[in-house]
């Protein structure tokens, strides 16, 4: 049991800590660097309660995926000129204001939430929690989502299938001019379509045009 | 005191895993190099030590001493930390896999996902050294593989969908015991097909090492690297390489299953088997970077996302359909 307290403690510390890293360090990708590291022990937290599932698959798609694409648009950004004018703490800010009404929400969501748990103790079954049953954490939570949430997790989907097409659409332009490489007109080129053979007279050439 | 036996033991088991697995990285970068050679009719390295077994020994030791150089205008920590994380990454991730029924040294619940997760996150180790560079090349290449490995994972694990599906289970001992009767090499050819290719885009493998090709990119993110930090990238990718054929072993090939139940056969212990299964990837890893030339980077995109993907979540629905037609899914 210590040994589980001293690796919950060292996980929760370094999550905390690289949370304030985040906004705290003055360079762009560093502070995602600390995100990830957060998103890592947040995982590993989650595994030592016994949901490796969602665990590995806030690695897989947080750590794997989403930080990887925040990273490739930090690195593009110029750093160094940012850090100009965000960072070097005008009392002009706009930013801190919204901020700090955004946090203090969150705080008190937080707030019910645990509240939910100290006074309604039935909420939190600890018979019922996926910890003490014998199936594996994989099969309950597949269970519960393709049954009595079926719809909630399609909707869930299509909202997400939304959002990608709604990327692509604002973000896809039709370009004129450029070379595009064309597979299946490649493939289907015939001889007779690209060779012509001519007769070429003296002093009077041939027309390559086109 | 019982509590530091236990770590001992555990301790005295990941030493038993690790360094066959550094011993065979060296190797296998030996062989590599010995079936390109042969492919090209050349003799390869065959002057150090028995057939050349030695080189990679040779060529770690001059590594070693040589300096380990650091650009003044890098970022010092990152650069640092890159070819750590990558070597730690690639090593970490062979703590799931099963050698036999028993011999394995975490048997987790989630032990696919585990490896899906930790050859997901082998990307960073390239992006930190691109990045904390400073340099040109260094970040092209880090570019260019954060896309490329970020959409290649993404048909390798629908291709890990369909292999489940036939399971029911997201243990790697569950996965090769399901394979008892046929390897799904058989039902689903195609897929390892697809796996196979994308384990070499995953990888940064020719035909798909545009990381690093040497022709555009000096040598990718590895550019402003020296000495040991050179070859800790060097051992972490070929450890990739290795850990993305033993993936293949166990989800296609019947991992530590000996191919035929018969009496001789299954005296052969499950490891040789293994590795064995390992080897055959590996040669055909090799073969693939002698004979093919290298992708364009627009025909490595197209071939991720409009031909693998849709291929794969297609044969995710045909086999999701056959399964429940013939009512074979695995439930319990």
């Amino acid at each position: 049991m210590i040994a589980h307290a001293i690796f919950f403690y060292t996980f929760s510390l370094i999550a905390v800590v690289s949370a304030i890293m985040v906004t705290a360090s003055k360079n762009t990708v560093h502070s995602v660097f600390f995100l990830i590291l957060d998103f890592i022990s947040i995982s590993c937290l989650f595994i030592m309660i016994g949901a490796e599932f969602l665990g590995m698959i806030m690695l897989i798609v947080y750590v794997g995926a989403v930080a990887v694409l925040f990273l490739f648009v930090v690195m593009m950004l110029n750093v160094a000129q940012q850090k100009n004018q965000w960072f070097s703490g005008q009392a002009t800010s706009k930013h801190i204001p919204v901020g700090l009404i955004i946090s203090t929400l969150i705080f008190f969501e937080i707030i019910i939430v645990i509240g939910g748990w100290k006074y309604k103790p039935e909420i939190f079954d600890i018979n019922n929690s996926l910890a003490y049953t014998s199936v594996s954490n994989t099969h309950s939570l597949g269970q519960i989502l393709y049954t009595d949430y079926i719809h909630v997790f399609q909707i869930s989907g299509m909202i997400l299938l939304v959002a990608m097409v709604g990327a692509i659409v604002l973000t896809f332009r039709q370009r004129s001019g450029v070379k595009k490489q064309s597979y299946i007109k490649q493939i289907s080129r015939e001889r007779a379509e690209g060779v012509e053979v001519l007769e070429v007279q003296s002093n009077k050439g041939v027309k390559i045009d086109d | 005191m019982e509590y530091f036996s236990i770590v001992f033991q555990e301790v005295y088991k990941i030493l038993f895993l690790l360094v066959p697995v550094l011993v065979s990285v060296a190797m296998i970068v030996w062989l590599d190099r010995r079936v390109w050679a042969f492919v090209q009719k050349r003799q390869g390295p065959n002057v150090v030590g028995p057939f050349g077994l030695l080189q990679s020994l040779a060529d770690a030791l001059k590594y070693i001493f040589k300096e380990i150089i650091i650009p003044s205008s890098s970022n010092k920590i990152i650069f640092i930390l890159a070819p750590i994380v990558t070597m730690t990454l690639a090593l970490i991730a062979w703590a799931v896999i099963p050698f036999s029924a028993t011999q394995v040294l975490a048997d987790i619940n989630v032990g696919i996902l585990y490896l899906f997760a930790v050859s997901s996150l082998g990307v960073y180790g390239i992006i930190m050294g691109g990045w904390a560079s400073n340099s040109k090349y260094p970040f092209l290449g880090a570019i260019r593989s954060a896309a490329q490995m970020v959409s290649y994972e993404v048909s390798i694990g629908v291709i890990i969908i369909n292999v489940l599906l036939c399971v029911g289970s997201l243990n790697l001992n569950d996965i090769v015991i399901a394979q008892q009767n046929m390897w799904f090499v058989i039902p689903l050819f195609p897929m390892f097909v697809i796996f196979f290719i994308s384990a070499l885009a995953e990888t940064n493998r020719p035909p798909f090492d545009l990381p690093e090709a040497e022709a555009e990119l000096v040598a990718g993110y590895q550019t402003e690297y020296s000495g040991m930090m050179y070859a800790m990238f060097w051992l972490g990718e070929y450890a990739n390489i290795l850990l993305m054929c033993a993936m293949g072993a166990i989800l296609f090939l019947g991992g530590w299953m000996s191919p035929i139940d018969v009496y001789p056969f299954t005296l052969v212990p499950g490891a040789i088997w293994l590795i064995l299964k390992i080897l055959l990837l590996f040669i055909l890893f090799a073969l693939v970077k002698a004979i093919v030339p290298r992708y364009r980077y627009d025909q490595l995109m197209r071939l991720g996302w409009k031909v693998f993907l849709p291929l794969s979540l297609t044969w995710v629905v045909l086999t999701a359909s056959y399964l429940f037609y013939f009512n074979l899914l695995p439930v319990n």
